[in-house]
């Protein structure tokens, strides 16, 4: 008789107990005040719905999906740019760039704001070369505290993650099929259009699931950035929780957040698991 | 090759180094820069000097760096241990009670951290669990934040494991505790290796969930970070930005090595 191999199956409920009480325990208490009636007989319903009516929810929701759309679109581009590049037409020495583009997916993406302050800030390199220069008397450039250096840094930060999936497939692309293409006279440009790129949809949908998610979720960017104009709803969850102590709306503007972000990550994992093979590791 | 011409080769090539260096080489080097620069007044920094380092490396600011580090320690530590457990108790199930819990153990990675955060505040700033304006709730914060990582990659290792090597073991009369220690765990060592220094850059890195809940006395460096850029102090935020970022290179450096040694010695 062959022994049992694996462990009885209740060992599963320590670590489902210990998550339940630190992760869904919490989750349930959001959805729970998100829902909590208001003062004066105004119902959970209303009072949510009157929070999703107000300005500062539809803005910050709007500058969300604004950013995630737009930084997303910039990371497929740049980082399908550099991984063709990096697999076909390699040189000595990429394995070097390739490392350190990998180094920021283990960084923080607030450091890239901080960097951004000195190079493209008013008072940063950037400036302080156009005015000496051109001789001019104020700094000319004046992007970084306002959505174009959110993005700016979003797309720095996050096209390594599309990176990753496009080098894996392309790793895997016969390359007999570029020779074949250019002995029958295509031009590179033809190739990458209709015949490497096509290869690569199902790595760009992962890259571009992936990126959508962390880009609706990104804080560290926004906070540091610090632009008036600029909420995100992860910034508004914060403004309205630390500094407003408005828990409730803080709660039903979290509890929106969450939802669109669990969507990105079933998709993102449907995406995944379309894949399978190569793209099976990435988390 | 794709492109045959030399020097539409070279000139991709320097595209190629002036997007990654732009993009990627100058963030960099223009902290590790500010770290040591005095003044910053003209194009370039004067007055070079290790004093933001001094100041990074006493009071305060030595304060925020062990916090990170016991934080990002504990929490990752605490992690891996529920990950592989969650992991190795899972292999009992079929395949779609799996499927659902696996699922489970992944949804903490797919809420944002400023939610995770305000889910603790609202959850244990009220008896029976005061965890409120402890350092307990900010590594219970970072715990969350790890976990689905520790326990995606113990999977990953653990569904690569061919099962004879257990099945040899266990028919030859080991109990399921030895099999444990001396076959499946020095097995998926590496994915534990992996599995820990991933959740520590994590944790060293984490801003969203930190700022929504860290008591006073218990500040990470991403939140010092953050307070010394907002004040102004862009350069001692600099040498603490690159001491962060060193401890976290450093701590991937020393797991990568050391799950190769032990990939080499079987």
């Amino acid at each position: 008789m062959t022994p049992r191999l694996h462990a009885a199956p209740l060992w599963v409920l320590p670590p489902l107990l210990l998550l339940g009480l630190v992760f869904f325990y919490p989750l349930s208490l959001i959805l729970a005040q998100a829902f909590a009636p208001g003062t004066g007989g105004v119902t959970g319903w209303e009072h949510f719905a009157h929070i999703l009516g107000t300005p500062l929810f539809q803005h910050a929701l709007l500058h969300t999906v604004q950013i995630a759309l737009s930084a997303t679109c910039a990371c497929l581009l740049l980082g399908t740019v550099l991984a063709l590049l990096m697999s076909f037409v390699p040189f000595p020495g990429v394995g070097l760039f390739s490392r350190l583009i990998e180094t920021y997916i283990a960084l923080p993406t607030f450091l890239l704001t901080l960097a951004f302050t000195f190079l493209y800030g008013s008072a940063g390199m950037l400036n302080g070369a156009l005015v000496a220069a051109l001789r001019l008397d104020a700094p000319p450039l004046d992007f970084l505290y306002s959505m174009g250096g959110v993005l700016l840094a979003e797309v720095t930060a996050f096209t390594p993650f599309v990176l990753r999936p496009l080098l894996a497939s392309f790793s895997q692309f016969e390359r007999a099929q570029i020779e074949v293409a250019s002995s029958l006279g295509a031009r590179p440009w033809h190739i990458v259009r209709r015949v490497i790129l096509p290869a690569a949809l199902p790595a760009l949908l992962a890259g571009g699931s992936l990126c959508l998610l962390l880009t609706v979720n990104e804080f560290g960017i926004v906070l540091f950035i610090g632009a008036k104009g600029v909420v995100t709803l992860p910034m508004l969850v914060y403004e309205l929780a630390i500094q407003e102590g408005d828990y409730v709306s803080a709660c039903s503007i979290a509890l929106v957040n969450i939802v669109i972000s669990m969507a990105l990550y079933l998709f993102y994992k449907a995406v995944l698991g379309r894949l399978g093979g190569a793209l099976a590791g990435l988390v | 090759m794709l492109v045959w011409s030399r020097p539409a080769r070279w000139a991709l090539w320097c595209a190629f180094g002036a997007l990654v260096a732009v993009f990627y080489g100058l963030p960099l080097a223009v902290i590790a820069l500010a770290s040591v620069a005095g003044e910053w007044n003209g194009i370039f920094p004067s007055k070079l000097g290790l004093l933001h380092y001094r100041m990074a490396l006493s009071g305060d600011l030595r304060d925020q760096i062990r916090a990170s580090l016991l934080t990002g320690l504990g929490a990752s530590a605490a992690a891996l241990l529920a990950g592989s457990w969650a992991a190795l108790a899972l292999r009992a199930h079929t395949e779609a009670v799996r499927k659902w819990l696996s699922l489970a153990f992944f949804i903490p990675s797919a809420v944002p951290s400023v939610s995770v955060g305000l889910g603790l505040l609202v959850a244990f700033s009220q008896p029976p669990l005061l965890l409120n304006g402890t350092t307990l709730i900010v590594l219970v914060a970072h715990f969350v934040l790890v976990f689905a990582f520790t326990f995606g990659n113990v999977s990953a290792g653990l569904h690569g494991l061919m099962p004879e090597f257990e099945l040899v073991a266990r028919s030859l009369g080991a109990t399921p505790g030895y099999c444990l220690r001396r076959i499946t765990l020095p097995l998926i060592a590496p994915q534990l290796a992996t599995a820990f220094s991933l959740s520590f850059a994590l944790s060293m890195g984490e801003l969203g969930a930190t700022v929504m809940i860290y008591p006073p006395g218990w500040m990470t460096m991403p939140v010092g970070i953050f307070s010394l850029s907002d004040r102004g102090e862009v350069f001692d935020g600099s040498a603490l930005s690159i001491l962060l970022i060193l401890i976290t290179l450093v701590a991937l450096l020393v797991v990568a090595r050391l799950a190769e040694q032990g990939h080499d010695r079987r």
